[in-house]
């Protein structure tokens, strides 16, 4: 759907040209209200100072951003050194949101393209298929999944009965469970992106490049991952944002014993921290790296396009 | 857009109305998850017909910090613990129940009708009271468990298969009784050695899960929890073979309340709600139900006799002595939730 919107966005514009500005008001309305209101609420806090025990005073302050770079140790009065807990923090959220990207992608790749690939009108039936179990709210199949996973769980116990191993895999309360869950919980964010860009891929390349003598991985490789592309970097967006800053995944997967980014700025509002601006920064900090990350991408497409056109 | 604007603060306002002249007959509890039985609700509703809806939370601070947030107002009646009730009187949350107020208030039992955290009970009565220590699955280990060694130092045998309680008054405080330093210490050496024992224990612990301390037990993913009385006995009736233990360092004593919150849109439900409670009978079925104990004279005949034998409620005669968590200053929490994150980066 993204992709199909940067590759018409430009004939539309023209189309749309001589509309008058204030139709658009309503949209500039609902992001105001809703996406600059909020993050400029979240700017300003980050700037103030804390109150004990939560909630902010009006005066302004840079503790916040302190606290998060510069380590003064354990009782605040040592000269400040770097602090590499956020970082290390930080870091982990990326690695284990990079994880779970790279399974969605891996599973969810093959599976677009299948469905892609079946007769125009059992393609809906699959799409469904695929959205059925996101009926249900994010908390319940997370649980579950700790569930099946658990040493004495359905998983383990196949696995025994089976023969294949004597006692039962930690699967639970390990970073690979937090990445299973991540993976679990946004997969048809990857799917989706992917089917729409493969769905509209004109197959006929793929039998020209077949005539031409290039081998199935090579058509792969050279025709159909750049024409499907924009689907994919917006799969890999939609899963890796959202899993950044995830809590639930971490608290129930991960047994809540190494923060990630959502963990931490979650225990600043509702845990004994009660460090309101340290939240806000947090979230800013965060912010600003997704931005980055967007922004970097946006510009590699825009050079994979003109290169491209 | 002005036209919009004005008419959509229209709505709002009438909407705003609609839910005030709906208030009449309701209630609105913000309390604890699984502890409070439908039936205490049901019967309330069936004596009085006011409707009580209730949210539920999973600690003391995410319970402030949601009134904080803006959730004055909304809710008539929370149900903190010891603790919680000075910081909350300290930030102006709660109402005050005035004399004659609450007719059944002489039921309250005279050892909790004047407690430290809210003295002469100005805004709060007893709900339930009890223990935090841990449970240990005696399949997995037949030792000594009434030790603190057991969570912070634990024998190969338990080791990685700790849960503790993601809250960090209940594992500060345990911490605190195992080091026999005092609570809040001020003391530079005493906080850095809390640290450097907090970061060594950590390598054998499982997880940190308040909602989920007794499944892991009964499940087996733990073989043992740092978890509160009534709740290791709920774990053992579904099937986990295990005790709970009264250390000989210690263990955290405390008690809940029901507290009168300020703005309260539906005051006098409150304080029927509260008189309800205080009654023997009501009170002794959310005892039967939570398996703590009452802090309300008369409640025996009501109570499960099967409740006051049991291994949970009875402190063996070694046993430390029941601390209340206390409520540190702005300094020693700036250091404790340093440590705490330091704990779980």
């Amino acid at each position: 759907m993204a992709a199909g919107a940067a590759s018409g966005g430009s004939a539309r514009a023209d189309t749309y040209k001589d509309a008058r500005g204030w139709l658009l008001l309503p949209s500039w309305a609902v992001l105001g209200i809703f996406v600059l209101g909020p993050v400029c609420m979240m700017l300003i806090y980050s700037f103030l100072t804390k109150e004990f025990r939560g909630g902010v005073i009006w005066e302004p302050s840079l503790a916040a951003y302190d606290q998060f770079f510069f380590d003064r140790g354990l009782f605040g009065d040592e000269p400040p050194k770097l602090e590499w807990t956020y970082i290390t923090i930080f870091w982990r959220s990326i690695w284990q949101a990079g994880a779970a990207t790279l399974l969605s992608l891996l599973i969810g790749f093959p599976t677009a393209y299948f469905i892609a690939t079946r007769p125009e009108n059992v393609r809906p039936v699959w799409v469904f298929l695929i959205t059925i179990p996101y009926w249900v709210n994010l908390l319940i199949r997370t649980v579950s999944m700790k569930f099946l996973l658990r040493d004495q769980g359905p998983l383990n116990d196949f696995l025994i009965g089976t023969g294949l191993i004597d006692s039962p895999i930690h699967i639970v309360n390990t970073n690979f469970a937090v990445q299973l869950g991540l993976f679990y919980s946004y997969l048809p964010f990857m799917v989706l992106p992917i089917y729409a860009a493969v769905e509209r891929y004109n197959f006929s390349l793929s039998e020209a490049a077949a005539d031409l003598y290039a081998s199935k991985w090579t058509t792969l490789r050279r025709i159909v991952l750049p024409a499907v592309k924009p689907g994919v970097v917006a799969g890999c967006i939609l899963v890796f944002v959202p899993s950044m800053g995830s809590f639930l995944a971490p608290d129930l997967l991960g047994g809540a014993k190494n923060f990630m980014i959502g963990s931490l700025i979650e225990e600043q509002f509702k845990g004994n921290a009660g460090n309101w601006p340290f939240g806000a920064a947090a979230s800013m900090i965060l912010l600003t790296m997704v931005l980055i990350i967007l922004m970097f991408s946006a510009r590699q497409q825009a050079k994979a396009d003109k290169a491209g056109g | 857009m002005k036209n919009l604007l004005k008419s959509s603060a229209a709505a709002l306002a009438l909407s705003v109305a609609a839910n005030a002249a709906a208030a009449e007959g309701k209630l609105v509890l913000y309390h604890w998850f699984e502890y409070m039985p439908q039936e205490v609700l049901d019967k309330f509703t069936a004596e009085t017909g006011i409707e009580v809806t209730m949210d539920t939370y999973d600690s003391n601070e995410s319970m402030l910090a949601t009134l904080k947030a803006g959730g004055m107002g909304t809710y008539d009646l929370a149900v903190p613990g010891d603790y919680m009730v000075s910081i909350m009187a300290g930030e102006g949350l709660l109402d005050t129940i005035a004399d004659g107020e609450l007719a059944n208030k002489g039921n309250i039992a005279p050892e909790w009708a004047d407690p430290s955290f809210d003295p002469g009970r100005a805004s709060s009565i007893p709900y339930q009271w009890g223990s935090t220590s841990f449970a240990v699955n005696r399949d997995a280990y037949s030792g000594d468990i009434q030790t603190t060694d057991i969570l912070f130092n634990p024998p190969a045998e338990l080791s990685g298969k700790i849960n503790m309680l993601d809250s960090q008054g209940e594992v500060m405080a345990m911490a605190s009784l195992h080091l026999g330093i005092p609570q809040c210490s001020t003391d530079r050496e005493q906080l850095k050695a809390l640290n450097a024992m907090l970061q060594d224990a950590k390598q054998h612990w499982a997880s940190f899960n308040s909602d989920t301390a007794k499944e892991v037990l009964v499940s087996g993913d733990a073989a043992v929890g740092q978890i509160y009385d009534g709740f290791a006995a709920k774990a053992r009736e579904e099937g986990a073979n295990v005790e709970y233990a009264y250390p000989t360092q210690g263990y955290v004593a405390w008690m809940d309340n029901v507290v009168l919150l300020k703005d309260a849109p539906n005051r006098e439900n409150a304080l029927k709600f509260m008189d309800f409670l205080l009654e023997p009978e009501n009170i002794a079925a959310v005892t039967n139900y939570a398996q703590y104990n009452a802090g309300v004279t008369g409640t025996s005949e009501h109570l499960d006799p099967a409740l006051a034998a049991q291994p949970e409620k009875n402190p063996h005669a070694h046993a430390g002595e029941g601390v209340f968590i206390e409520v540190c200053n702005q300094e020693t929490q700036a250091v404790y939730d340093q440590i705490w994150t330091n704990l779980k980066k």
